[in-house]
Parts: C-alpha cells; sequence; structure tokens
C-alpha cells in the first residue's frame, strides 16, 4: 500500500538560507506521526512547505498519489489536506460559529457542524462568541474543529500544546488518538512537548537544524533511554 | 540594543555617497551655470529655467520631508498658494520684494507648523488624507474671505521693473535660482548633519529611534515646518514670476505634481529634487507642443496629466519595493517580508 | 425653525450620499488596508460613461445601470491590473499608486470630455413637497434614501448572511488562515474592490446632478467630505461609515445654510483634524468594547 503523504529530499526556507534540508518522510493513513525537535529545528516550515504557504526549494510532496508542486494553497483542503498553524488561527474577528463554518464552506452540500459541536460541546455553549473572547484552550479546540469540518484525511497539526494546560493538552491528544482509531484521520503532529506526542504518536522523527536525525517506532523512542537522551534530552 | 545601533549605522550611511561633494562648490558652480545659460536661452527658455528654480525650492523640501522623513504631504501645493497669496498682499500694500518673501516664508512656516503638529500625531492613509483635505479645502478659502483674497479672480502683484542692464526673464531666473541654490545649500547642510541623522533613524523605525533618544515628534515637526517653509518661498517665487495669485493656479493637482516628482526623482536625494523639477516644467511643455500640434487644445493640460500619472503609477509598481526600495537595498526589503 | 427642518432633510439627504461613499472606502480599507484616493475618480469615469449611454439611448436607467456595471468592472480592473501588485510594505505606496491612478483618469476624462462642467439630469424632481409651507423632502431625496437604504441592506446581508460575505469578511481579517480553509483570498480581494468601486459609482451618481455637474475634478470635495465621514466612524466600521455620513452630511448643511456655502469645506477641514486628533479610531469604534471584553 502506498503511503498517503510522501515527502522525498524536501528543500525550503526563508530566501537565501533553506531552514529545511533534504527532509523525506512518510504519513500512511491512520497514522499518528510526532515531528519532534527544538525550536527552530524546522518544524514548523516543514508544515508551511508541505500545505504551501512557503514554495519548496527542492524535493517532491506526492500526497495520495498527486504530485503537490503547484498547487495553491486555497487547494490543498479540497485535496484533503488540513493545516492548523501555529498560534491556532482562529480568526478572532469572527464568531465560534462562523469560524467552524468557514472551515466546511468548500464543501458541496456544506457539512453540518453537529458532528463537531457533539466533540466539543465547550464550543457549543460558546457558540456565539467572538474569537477574541475565547480562552487558549477554546481556541485549540475550535481551530481543531474547524479544521475537521473540512473533513480532511490528513491534518497537519503545528504545537497544539502550546501554552495550554497539561489536563488540556491531555484532552486533545486524547481526541487526536480516538478521531486516528475512529475514522482513520493520519495526523503530522509537530510537538515540543515531547512526552504527550509521543503517547499517542505511532511514530516520530526529530528534526535538528533543519535536518532529519533520526526516526524511531514512538515506543522505541519512550523506551530507548539512549535514544531519549540523545536526542529528546530527557 | 543591538538592532538600534545597526538601524543607525543604516540610517548615516547613507549619505556617505553624497557627501563627496562640497556643497559650496556646488553652490558656486551652479550659479555660474545658471548665469551662463540665462545670458545664451532664448526669453521663453529663461522664463522655464526660473520655472525649474522656484520647482526646485519646493521639491528639494518635499524630498526632505518624505524621502528622509518618512511623512508624505499632499497639502503643499496648498502651502505654496500660502506663500504666493502673502507675497501678493505685502507687495500691494509696502511693495518691498525682499522683505515680503521673507514674510511669505516666515507666514507659510507659521501654517506649517500647525499642519506639522497635527501630522507628527497621524501615519500613512490618515496624514494623507489629511493632507489631502487641506489641499482641496484651502483654495477655497479665497473665496470665504473674497474682500481680501478676491476670490477666483485672484490678485495683481505689484512689483518694481528689474535693474536697466537685464530683461524680466533673466531677472526671474536670477532670483529664483538665487533662492533655489540656498535652498538645496541650506537642506544639504542641515540634512548631513545630527538633524538629517534623525530625520532617517525615525523614517526607517520609529520605535528604534526613540530607544535611542531621538525625538520622534519633535523630529517630524522639525521636518514638516523646514519643508513648509521651502514651499511659502517657492509659492512667493511663483507669485513673482506670474505677477498674479489666483486659487486657479494651486489646485489638488499641483500637490499630486509635486508628490510624482520627488518620486520619479528618486526620494531622498536632492538631486532627485532637481530631475523632479525640471520633468514639472518639461513634461508640460512637451505636452503643450504635442497638443499644438495636433491641434487639439483638450489634449494639452491632460495628456501632461495623463502622462504624470501612469509615470507615477508604473514606477511604484516597477520599482521593487516602491517608495522603500528607493532607499533600502532589495535584499532587505526580501528577507523582511516573510 | 422651518429653515431648521429643511436644512435637517436636505443633510440628510446629502449625508446619505457621503454615507454610501465612505461606506466604499470603508469596504476596501478593511479588505485591502488602502484608502483609495482613486475612489472620487473612478465614479466620475464611471458617471460619465453613464451619461453618454444615457444621452446615446435617451435612457437615465440604462445609462444607471452602465455606472453600477462600469463601476464593478473597473473596480476588479484596478485590483487585478493595478493595486495587486503594489508592495505593501509601506503604507505609503498604495496612496500614492491610488493618486497616479487620480491623475490618470482625470487627465483621460479631460482629453475625451473636455473640461468644461457638463449638465448631468437628475431622474426625479429635485423640487420638495410642499409640508405647512416648506419645501420638504423632493422625490430625488426618496431616491437618495432609497438607494442608499437599499445598498446598505443588500451589503449587510451579503456579509452577514451568505458563504461569500464570510469568506470575504475572513480573508479580509486573516488571509493567510482563510486560504489555509480553502478560500481563495486573491478572488475575495478583487471582488471587494469591484463591490466598493460599484458603490463609489451609485453615490457619484447621486450626488453628481445636486451639484455643478460633470468634471473631471468634480468627486474632489466629495471624497474629502466621504472620507472624513469614514474617519469619523472609524475606517473599520461599515456601520460608522454610515452614521458618519449622515453627520458631515448634517454638519454641512448646517453650516452652508447658517453660515454660507463657502465655509462649508473649512467645516470639513475642521471636524476631520478634530476627529483624527482626538479619536483617530472614529467616533464609533469598538476598540473600547475589546479591550473591555
Amino acid at each position: 500500500m502506498s503511503a498517503l503523504l510522501e515527502v522525498e529530499g524536501l528543500t525550503a526556507g526563508y530566501g537565501a538560507a533553506p531552514v529545511l534540508h533534504d527532509v523525506s518522510l512518510t504519513v500512511q493513513a491512520g497514522q499518528i506521526v510526532a515531528v519532534l525537535g527544538a525550536n527552530g529545528a524546522g518544524k514548523s516550515t516543514l508544515l508551511r512547505t508541505l500545505s504551501g504557504l512557503l514554495p519548496a526549494e527542492k524535493g517532491r510532496v506526492v500526497f495520495d498519489g498527486q504530485d503537490l508542486r503547484g498547487i495553491k494553497v486555497e487547494r490543498m483542503v479540497h485535496l484533503g489536506i488540513a493545516h492548523v498553524p501555529e498560534g491556532r488561527g482562529v480568526v478572532t474577528e469572527l464568531t465560534v460559529d462562523e469560524n467552524l463554518r468557514l472551515g466546511g464552506l468548500w464543501r458541496k452540500p456544506q457539512p453540518s457542524l453537529a458532528p463537531i459541536y457533539e466533540l466539543f460541546p465547550r464550543l457549543a455553549e460558546r457558540k456565539g462568541h467572538l474569537g477574541h473572547q475565547l480562552s487558549g484552550g477554546e481556541r485549540q479546540m475550535l481551530a481543531i474543529g474547524r479544521a475537521l469540518a473540512a473533513q480532511p484525511r490528513l491534518l497537519l497539526l503545528d504545537e497544539p500544546s502550546l501554552g495550554l494546560a497539561p489536563k488540556i493538552t491531555a484532552q486533545i491528544m486524547t481526541l487526536l488518538r480516538d478521531l486516528r482509531d475512529r475514522t482513520g484521520l493520519a495526523v503530522l503532529l509537530v510537538e515540543q512537548n515531547v512526552r504527550s506526542a509521543l503517547s499517542i504518536a505511532d511514530q516520530g522523527i526529530v528534526l535538528s537544524l533543519g535536518r532529519i536525525v533520526t526516526r524511531h517506532d514512538a515506543a522505541t523512542l519512550v523506551d530507548d533511554a539512549d535514544l531519549r537522551h540523545a536526542y529528546l534530552g530527557f | 540594543m543591538t538592532i538600534v545601533k545597526d538601524r543607525l549605522k543604516s540610517a548615516t550611511a547613507a549619505p556617505t555617497r553624497a557627501a563627496r561633494l562640497n556643497p559650496l562648490i556646488v553652490l558656486v558652480v551652479g550659479a555660474a551655470i545658471i548665469v551662463a545659460l540665462t545670458y545664451t536661452l532664448p526669453p521663453f527658455r529663461t522664463y522655464q529655467l526660473a520655472t525649474v528654480g522656484a520647482y526646485l525650492c519646493v521639491t528639494a523640501g518635499l524630498t526632505v520631508l518624505t524621502g528622509l522623513n518618512g511623512q508624505l504631504s499632499l497639502g503643499h501645493g496648498a502651502l505654496m498658494a500660502t506663500g504666493a497669496y502673502t507675497l501678493a498682499l505685502w507687495q500691494n500694500k509696502f511693495n518691498l520684494l525682499a522683505v515680503g518673501i521673507v514674510v511669505a516664508i516666515l507666514v507659510t512656516t507659521a501654517v506649517g507648523a500647525v499642519i506639522g503638529l497635527a501630522a507628527a500625531r497621524l501615519r500613512g492613509p490618515y496624514l494623507a488624507g489629511l493632507t489631502l483635505a487641506v489641499a482641496v479645502v484651502v483654495p477655497s478659502i479665497t473665496s470665504t474671505f473674497d474682500e481680501t483674497f478676491n476670490s477666483d479672480q485672484g490678485l495683481s502683484v505689484i512689483l518694481n521693473p528689474p535693474p536697466e542692464s537685464m530683461t524680466v526673464e533673466q531677472w526671474q531666473a536670477w532670483l529664483c535660482w538665487g533662492a533655489a541654490l540656498i535652498t538645496v545649500f541650506a537642506l544639504t547642510i542641515l540634512t548631513r548633519g545630527r538633524f538629517g541623522r534623525d530625520m532617517r533613524a525615525v523614517r526607517d523605525d520609529e520605535t528604534a529611534a526613540r530607544l535611542a533618544g531621538i525625538s520622534v515628534a519633535r523630529t517630524q515637526v522639525s521636518a514638516f515646518v523646514v519643508s513648509a517653509a521651502c514651499a511659502g518661498l517657492a509659492g512667493a517665487l511663483f507669485a513673482v514670476i506670474a505677477q498674479s495669485v489666483s486659487p486657479g493656479a494651486f489646485p489638488l493637482t499641483l500637490s499630486l505634481f509635486l508628490l510624482m516628482a520627488i518620486v520619479i526623482g528618486g526620494l531622498g536625494r536632492l538631486t532627485g529634487a532637481l530631475i523632479g523639477a525640471l520633468l514639472l516644467v518639461a513634461l508640460p511643455a512637451i505636452a503643450h507642443e504635442i497638443g499644438e500640434s495636433a491641434g487639439s487644445q483638450r489634449l494639452e493640460g491632460n495628456l501632461a496629466l495623463t502622462f504624470f500619472g501612469v509615470v507615477l503609477v508604473v514606477v511604484m509598481l516597477a520599482a521593487p519595493g516602491g517608495l522603500a526600495s528607493l532607499r533600502i537595498p532589495f535584499r532587505r526589503f526580501r528577507t523582511k517580508k516573510h | 425653525m422651518d429653515r431648521f427642518l429643511f436644512l435637517t432633510f436636505d443633510g440628510l439627504s446629502r449625508g446619505a450620499v457621503y454615507a454610501a461613499f465612505a461606506l466604499a472606502l470603508v469596504l476596501i480599507w478593511r479588505a485591502a488596508r488602502i484608502v483609495n484616493f482613486a475612489q472620487g475618480a473612478m465614479a466620475v469615469a464611471t458617471a460619465y460613461v453613464a451619461y453618454s449611454v444615457a444621452d446615446a439611448t435617451g435612457s437615465y436607467w440604462l445609462g444607471f445601470i452602465v455606472a453600477l456595471v462600469a463601476g464593478l468592472l473597473l473596480g476588479a480592473g484596478v485590483e487585478r491590473v493595478v493595486m495587486r501588485f503594489v508592495d505593501h510594505s509601506s503604507p505609503l505606496n498604495g496612496v500614492v499608486v491610488a493618486l497616479g491612478l487620480v491623475l490618470i483618469i482625470q487627465g483621460v476624462l479631460g482629453m475625451v470630455y473636455g473640461n468644461e462642467f457638463r449638465p448631468a439630469t437628475a431622474p426625479f424632481s429635485r423640487d420638495g413637497f410642499d409640508v405647512g409651507g416648506i419645501a420638504l423632502l423632493s422625490n430625488y431625496d426618496l431616491f437618495v434614501f432609497g438607494a442608499v437604504g437599499a445598498v446598505v441592506v443588500l451589503l449587510t446581508l451579503l456579509f452577514t448572511r451568505t458563504p461569500t460575505g464570510l469568506r470575504m469578511r475572513a480573508a479580509a481579517f486573516a488571509p493567510d488562515v482563510s486560504r489555509l480553509l480553502g478560500v481563495p483570498v486573491g478572488g475575495m480581494l478583487t471582488l471587494g474592490w469591484a463591490l466598493a468601486a460599484a458603490v463609489g459609482s451609485l453615490a457619484g451618481m447621486l450626488v453628481i446632478p445636486t451639484e455643478l455637474g460633470l468634471h473631471p475634478t468634480a468627486m474632489d470635495i466629495v471624497f474629502i467630505s466621504a472620507f472624513t465621514a469614514a474617519v469619523v466612524g472609524g475606517l473599520d466600521s461599515p456601520i460608522g461609515s454610515v452614521l458618519g455620513g449622515l453627520i458631515v452630511g448634517l454638519l454641512l448643511s448646517y453650516i452652508s445654510g447658517y453660515l454660507g456655502a463657502t465655509v462649508a469645506p473649512m467645516a470639513v477641514l475642521a471636524l476631520l483634524v478634530v476627529v483624527l486628533l482626538g479619536r483617530p479610531d472614529g467616533l464609533f469604534s469598538r476598540s473600547a468594547k475589546a479591550r473591555t471584553a
């Protein structure tokens, strides 16, 4: 079976010096792949390049058999790729409901939001509130919920735990695992919070200075003390 | 703090290229060239030369304001009108030209200070909108106080005849270019010193300038006042050249032309102001000739207008980064964009 | 008192036009962070086209529709051909380009139509109804209120009730995020310019017959009034711009009526200065509300 997402030799960055060097990885359907690494390792740049916000300088990205070169950012969601950017990207001037509707707007007919509200009862309570009135955790739920409203096959998730209480982070991780198990959603999860990411991931990839330095099953990464010390610092 | 230092370095590094020219030599050589031209050019060309000199006064001041200090003004046509009307009223009462020009500069400086105080608190489109309103509204004041300003007809300007050894055109050219050269000389001295450094620092990054101990508001108001004084001088010279003043001579398009002149001339450099002043006289003259040869009066003014507009838009789109790229190296702009 | 009533209705009618024009400015500001200084010139250009069509066909209404369509096309064209390529790293760049467009449009109009005022007829009588001895509210005033009211209602419905409106708002507030969600941000921007220019054209069609007539610079002073209205209401607030328009209209009407028409432009300038220095976010800005929330 061919992978859902195949990345080969991806090099990208912001001008003269590339941030990502020769990155290759695959994500299977129904797999959660955690991308780990320090600040500035190139994790967000990787996601931004995959969703087309940044042009790739070299390399190939194939999603479900289709080469993504030249595909516009706004088409990505049509293919089944949803990107939740760092800082969550909730449109703060719009209400919760409007943000969620925006997520599924490109689908014809437009999907019902009821399953999303069922998944996040808290959002249903705050339906009419503006984005800037929400707490950090609520915003993260909204951003993920909005991405799910597009019914993607691959979720690119950038630092969902950033600035959240451990309890809420745990909730979100559990939710991702359930979604994977229930719907076969694939997730490329960028995280600094290594423990929670590996707690749900199938595979872990460690980026350092824009290069992949190691990749293993999540269980191996957690269990092997040498690997942990060398790459993850705990 | 290193950022601040870098900014200041880049702000002070800019003028070194121009600094090779000694302003005093430029002044003397410029004067010699003008005197030579006034004895060789035919009267009409000499008159056009005088007009270039008058325009140079205002474009030089505006270059300092917009190019070095980053403030946009669409109101300098109105400031010119202020200078022109002041001179007309003074001449018709006292007929003492030298003092009249000084008075015109002082009055315009005062008006400019008022606008400048407001302008220092405004940014981008708000500043543009306010100065645009000044440019549109000020000419209508002549109708409000028509006993003083004689509304749309305007005023004629009483002037003594020039010395017997000179033609009117020669005298006009000497007067205008004398004023223009002094203006450019003064602005060069001014912008090479601390004031120039402060202005560039404010233009590049207000916060950094503030951290470096520069008073942003005072620098901006000063820049506006200086450029207003230049506009007042130019207005007074135009009143002398035309021997009359009327609101029709200072329409909104005049202010837009001035803007165009400094954008095309290259912002922040006084040589750009000279190029702009030349264009302001040359382009309408060329359009006039085309209009005459086509036998169409409609073409005349409007062709120049269209041409100015096209050039303005094309320059802004073609220069990568528009206004900014005319002074900031492309590389820096690109890294900032993401 | 009679005079006051008359001036109030006259001011509201003028104000409705300023409101529409200010609304057009706000639409583009929200979508592109550009104050479209070319909007007056663009509106005049479409009005010239409209009256050419009206003269040729004898139908004012055909010309009226042509003005709106021409506004849509001109707005879309300006965005696609020019504004899209402006570097927005400095807010001055957009302003300068817009002013360049003003020169081009005014120059071309002057070449094609000449620089004389051309008469522009109104589709309805401008004589007021006689109410107890005072002339109030002409048919034309009612037409103005109806047209501006319809625009405000339609735009409100578009932005709050339709998917396209939601897309346009999202694209304006958060372009990158919107693209990730599948919103064609560039298209939304073009649409915003087109709609705004059409609203500007409508305002031009409404105001030109009440002033001196068609002239390449006919909208200069209207632009200043509408810009003031937009600033009074807050450049970010469509509702504010409508209220600002009415306020400016009333102010101008009272000042023209009691102090003389030549004082009015200075009153606009004074109001603009006071608002810019006192409340640069506009009188009705929501910033206070946002801060407490």
